[in-house]
This record gives C-alpha cells, sequence and structure tokens, in this order.
C-alpha cells in the first residue's frame, strides 16, 4: 500500500492583519503552516499506516523555506519527501501547478493519492481534482471519511451541499479531504529529533514527466484583474424579542431604507 | 555565540506549545481545584515521547537533550506547573539517575518503561528531619543475603502516588555519616513498600506529593545504584540537573503570568482607556519580561552545558534562584496588575502566584542555591 499526500506551505491566516489604512495583509511575522485541508489528508495517511503499513510519501511545490512543512510532516510520521521546486514552476496558477504535481506524480507509484480540498491563501479547490483529470484516474472530492478494506477499494463519505454520499472507488484513485474530516495528530518528540536528519529530495523541471509550455506563467491562464478589501460592514442590531414583535421590527426597518 | 534557536528546537516549539494549549492549558484551574493528578494528560504526553525527551533512543527515549528538556517544562509550565514538575521529577530525578549512575541491567530495565512512560519515576530524598541537610537521613538500609532491607519513610515526594519506581537514599553505614549513605531503585511492589498520606498544598496541587514508607522493604541487591556509600554525591549531582527542570518550571510559571497580564491589560478599561494605556503598568510589564529573559538564557546555558557534557552545576543553581524568584516577583506584579479579579479564582494569575511559592523551596531552597553559587566562588 503506497500513499502519496500533497501539501501545501500557506500563512496562517487567522494570524493575518490587515492595516487599516492601505487594506492590505500585513504578512510581516505571520507564521507559515501545513494548510489545514491538507494536514487532515496527512492525517487520513497516517491512520492507514497505523493499520495497514502503509508507505506515505508527502509531496510539495514551492520554493525552498516549504521544505519546513516537509520536515513537520517527517516528525508526524511520513517516510519520504519530495520538494517541487524550479524557476520554471514560478508564477503558476492552479492549472500549473497541478500539471507540475502531475508531472512529478507520474513518476511516483501509489494506490492513493489525498490533498487537501483547498488552501487557506487561495481558496480555490482546484487543484487536486486538476491533477486527478491529468493523471487520467478516479476521484473523490469533500471527502469527510474514508475506510479501507485493505486489499484496493475505498469506501468513502462525500460531503455535498444537503447531505453526503457513500462511495466505492478502487486504487489507484484521488480523494480530497476536509480539514474537520480528520484531527491532525502531534508531532512526536522523536519525529522532531530526526526530521531535520532525514533526507528531503529537491525535485526540477528536470526530474518530472510534463511539457514545460504547461508549467510557471506561461501555463497560468489565470489573470488577476484587480484584488481589494471589502469594505468593513456596521455591527447590526440584535433585539431579544418574540417571532411577531421581531417580523413588525423588520418589516419596518426594510421599509425605512426604502426596500419594500 | 549564537543565540538563534536551530531549526529542530523550532520545530520542537511549535509542537509543545500546540499541545501544551491545547491539551494541558483547559484542565489547569480544574486540576488544582481539585487537587487532581492528570492522569490522561500523562498518558498523552507518553505517547508524543514528552516522558522520555533527553533518554537516548537506544533506551527507548526520543533521543532529545536537556535544551529541549527544559523548553518542554518551561511551556507545559506555562500551561499548568503541576504538569510541568510531573514531567520534571519523573525526567530529572529519576530516569536521568539511572541513565547517569546505572549500570547495563538497570538501565535496560528501567529506562524503556520510564521513557516510554509506561512507569512514572519518583526520588526519595527528603525525610521529616533531614530537609536542607540530607546527611542527617534516617532511613537505613541493612544487608540480608541478596537484599537489602530498608526501614525509614520520605517525605514531600512528588509523582509518588502515582509512581512506579523510585530512587530511594539510605543510610547503608551510620557512622560514616554522609559518607555512609547509599541510592536503591525501588519499585511500588517490592514487599514493605507503601505510600503514605497525600500532602494537602498551597500550590501545584495536582502532583500528587506524599509519603513513602519502608517497612522492612526488600530491595535486591542488583537495585543498588552507584557503588555503595555514593549515595549522597548521587543525591547531589541528580539536584545539580532537578534544578535544571525546576528553573524551567519557575520560568514557564512566569512567562505564563506575562501572557495572561498582557492580555488582560489591553481588555481593561479605567479611567476611560485601558490599563495597558498608563505607564505604570508598561513599566511593570517590561522589567517583568526583561527578568523572564535573563532567567530563560540562564535555564538554557546550564541545559546547554549539562549537553556538552561541562560542568553546570552552578549554573543551575543560579538559574533555578533566578528564575524562581522571578516567578514570586513577576506573579506577584501580575495579580496587583489584575486588581481585585487577580485575587479570585476566575483568573489563573491566582494560581500561578500560589505555583510559583514552591520554585523557590524544593530540590533545594534559594539559600541553598546561594550557597552553591558562592562557595564556587569563594573555594
Amino acid at each position: 500500500m503506497k500513499i502519496v499526500v500533497c501539501i501545501k506551505q500557506v500563512p496562517d491566516t487567522t494570524e493575518i492583519k490587515i492595516n487599516p489604512t492601505t487594506g492590505t495583509l500585513i504578512r510581516d511575522g505571520v507564521p507559515s503552516i501545513i494548510n489545514p485541508d491538507d494536514k487532515a489528508g496527512l492525517e487520513l495517511a497516517l491512520s492507514i499506516k497505523d493499520k495497514f503499513n502503509a508507505h506515505i510519501t508527502v509531496i510539495t511545490m514551492g520554493p525552498a523555506q516549504a521544505e519546513d512543512v516537509l520536515r513537520e510532516a517527517y516528525a508526524m510520521g511520513v517516510d519520504r519527501a519530495i520538494l517541487l521546486t524550479d524557476r520554471k514552476f514560478a508564477g503558476a496558477d492552479t492549472l500549473a501547478t497541478s500539471h507540475a504535481l502531475a508531472g512529478a506524480l507520474r513518476r511516483l507509484e501509489f494506490d492513493l493519492l489525498i490533498t487537501g480540498r483547498q488552501a487557506i491563501d487561495g481558496d480555490t479547490a482546484q487543484v487536486g481534482p486538476q491533477i486527478a483529470e491529468h493523471l487520467d484516474l478516479p476521484q473523490v472530492s469533500y471527502l469527510e471519511h474514508l475506510d479501507f478494506d485493505g486489499k484496493n477499494t475505498f469506501t468513502v463519505k462525500r460531503r455535498v451541499e444537503d447531505g453526503y454520499e457513500m462511495l466505492q472507488v478502487d486504487g489507484p484513485c484521488v480523494v480530497t479531504v476536509l480539514s474537520g474530516a480528520y484531527k491532525p495528530r502531534y508531532m512526536t518528540v522523536s519525529g522532531i529529533v530526526g526530521a531535520y536528519e532525514k533526507e528531503v529530495e529537491f525535485w526540477g523541471f528536470e526530474q518530472i514527466d510534463v511539457v514545460e509550455s504547461k508549467l510557471g506563467l506561461k501555463g497560468s491562464p489565470t489573470r488577476v484583474h484587480k484584488a481589494f478589501s471589502r469594505g468593513v460592514k456596521a455591527p447590526g442590531e440584535l433585539y431579544e424579542v418574540d417571532t411577531n414583535e421581531a417580523a413588525g421590527i423588520i418589516i419596518s426597518k426594510l421599509k425605512e431604507k426604502f426596500i419594500i | 555565540m549564537d543565540f538563534s534557536l536551530s531549526k529542530t528546537e523550532t520545530l520542537f516549539l511549535q509542537m509543545i506549545r500546540e499541545f501544551a494549549d491545547k491539551e494541558v492549558k483547559p484542565l489547569a484551574a480544574e486540576v488544582d481545584e481539585e487537587e487532581r493528578f492528570p492522569v490522561e494528560t500523562v498518558e498523552k504526553m507518553a505517547k508524543l515521547g514528552i516522558m522520555g525527551i533527553p533518554v537516548p533512543v537506544e533506551y527507548g527515549g526520543a533521543g532529545g537533550n536537556n535544551v529541549l528538556y527544559s523548553m518542554a517544562v518551561e511551556e507545559l509550565s506555562a500551561a499548568c506547573a503541576t504538569t510541568g514538575v510531573i514531567v520534571s521529577a519523573h525526567t530529572s530525578l529519576c530516569a536521568a539517575p539511572i541513565l547517569e549512575f546505572g549500570n547495563k541491567e538497570q538501565k535496560a530495565k528501567y529506562l524503556p518503561k520510564l521513557a516510554s512512560g509506561e512507569w512514572l519515576g519518583a526520588f526519595g530524598l527528603t525525610e521529616p528531619n533531614a530537609g536542607t541537610d540530607a546527611s542527617s537521613q534516617q532511613t537505613i538500609a541493612v544487608e540480608d543475603g541478596d537484599n537489602y532491607i530498608l526501614n525509614g519513610s520520605k517525605i514531600f515526594i512528588t509523582n509518588a502516588e502515582y509512581g512506579h519506581v523510585y530512587i530511594i537514599f539510605a543510610m547503608t553505614d551510620k557512622s560514616k555519616g554522609v559518607k555512609g549513605i547509599s541510592a536503591f531503585i525501588v519499585e511500588k511492589d517490592f514487599p514493605g513498600f507503601s505510600v503514605g498520606k497525600k500532602e494537602k498544598k498551597m500550590g501545584i496541587r495536582g502532583s500528587a506529593t506524599c509519603e513513602l514508607i519502608m517497612e522492612n522493604c526488600v530491595v535486591p541487591k542488583a537495585n543498588l545504584l552507584g557503588k555503595i556509600s555514593e549515595g549522597f554525591s548521587i543525591a547531589m549531582k541528580t539536584l545539580d540537573g532537578g534544578r535544571i527542570g525546576i528553573a524551567a518550571q519557575a520560568l514557564g510559571i512566569a512567562q505564563g503570568a506575562i501572557n495572561e497580564t498582557v492580555k488582560y491589560v489591553k481588555e481593561r478599561k479605567q479611567f476611560g482607556k485601558p490599563i495597558s494605556a498608563f505607564q505604570n503598568t508598561q513599566f511593570q510589564l517590561a522589567d517583568m519580561q526583561t527578568r523572564v529573559v535573563a532567567s530563560r538564557l540562564l535555564v538554557r546555558q546550564a541545559a546547554f552545558k549539562k549537553d556538552k557534557g561541562q560542568n553546570y552545576s552552578t549554573e543551575a543553581a543560579m538559574a533555578k534562584l533566578y528564575a524562581a524568584e522571578t516567578a514570586m516577583e513577576v506573579t506577584n506584579k501580575a495579580i496587583q496588575m489584575h486588581g481585585g479579579y487577580g485575587y479570585t479564582r476566575e483568573y489563573p494569575v491566582e494560581r500561578m502566584f500560589r505555583d510559583a511559592k514552591i520554585t523557590e523551596i524544593y530540590e533545594g531552597t534559594s539559600e541553598v542555591q546561594r550557597m552553591v553559587i558562592s562557595s564556587a566562588l569563594l573555594k
């Protein structure tokens, strides 16, 4: 049983503050973390390893400092770590990113590929499904729970808007995991002590299987038109009244604003 | 000279802070109020390797060092000083002397169980009439075939009630005084061994501090730690290491109190503004944090020297003396800045103040630390 988990290093958006005058993000001193959905995916892989002795490879694409999240993954218990890093990958949108990752994944064997649903910095939820398309693999997105039969079949609970679906899928396949699905374990002390003695493989363009035109800025059709911060909404008014009175207040407020 | 944290230390702090915040802090008030030993926390720490941080991998430990260990005790104590001292007494006072003075068989038998947290360790030196004057031991050990028979009692023993293995000191030759003391590894199931009354304490109220009673307690000769009559030296060297743990505990309590105070002074409004806007608050906080950082440097220096195999006795004494007195001063000021609220159990600084006091007393009082430091100066 071989599992690959794709993870991303992201700024901890809960720690980000906004400069009130310019409206831009203050990134200084903001810690970098493993994207929460990806960390839940890592826990899913580790829980399978606990039971079935699986081999886990973790892979990330990013600048050299993204190595830190791979070390953290080692301290949690993964077996192999790969950092995809190359100038040719720079400026990638989700499509070019998924092409680069798919290019690396063509060089790896796996029965299960796990990604997080989406990253807290971009919130697109596109990379996982795009990888599955590039590799022509079955995919289950929005995974809430996974059972493995110990052979090659996964029974998966998938969250949809008004409920959930239960699906069965055979490996190799791709799943994208929700952050609430699995509570990530802590790093162990011995894992931490050993994390920087293990090898992180650095893979560039030469090591992966993809055409260059699909990578980086050239391979990215997305263009950012404009970025702006949403205006701050005034605090609402709270009334603790019974239903009839509440309806009356709402109607009078709507009339006041000429909405009705 | 490099004061920056290594990558490993940074990763370790990330883990231990998250653990302390999510698993230890939420229980701190309850553990104190109910004088309850946090068994569930010890189990969680065991699983992560926190009960065997400086123990080598070959003995089932995490293969870390004393710098990481001191960081762990600091961060745990910032959340809950009871949890900090459980780890400190277990590691410094039980696993460490077996690692340092134990023979091959003793290490193989006891260290994997201790380092994995399957067994909890403790240390018994203090007696009703032998506190700072540890040489006045009244517990005696008499040879009897393949065993020693121990008689006597020990008091104020951290982890006692939940311990599985104890380092116990006893007189093997009363005529020799200090040079007639020997150290033994005693298991809780040895015949004649029992745990006595539990103390009702001012602080660290969850740490299960009890009396140990040995009534014709049968200890196999194989459990003599070090050589016969080396006990006093083993006790003193063990306490040197223990002081790093207690200094880290005091440091943690102090930093924890500052963190709570910073939060409070930003929220609390008087005279139309948050009290953090008053210069008195700012100056007090500046003094508090400066003392805490100085304590941290002393603690890390002592741990670093121990890791390097250098003599660290004076440094450990300085670290404990300064950090303990800092913890008292800082928690006292923290309550003052909280005003009436700080005097209630609604806010954690009340507990921290009570927890801080013991750090000036156990594992060598502040007076003993001053003796250690000055004797190195004047020799």
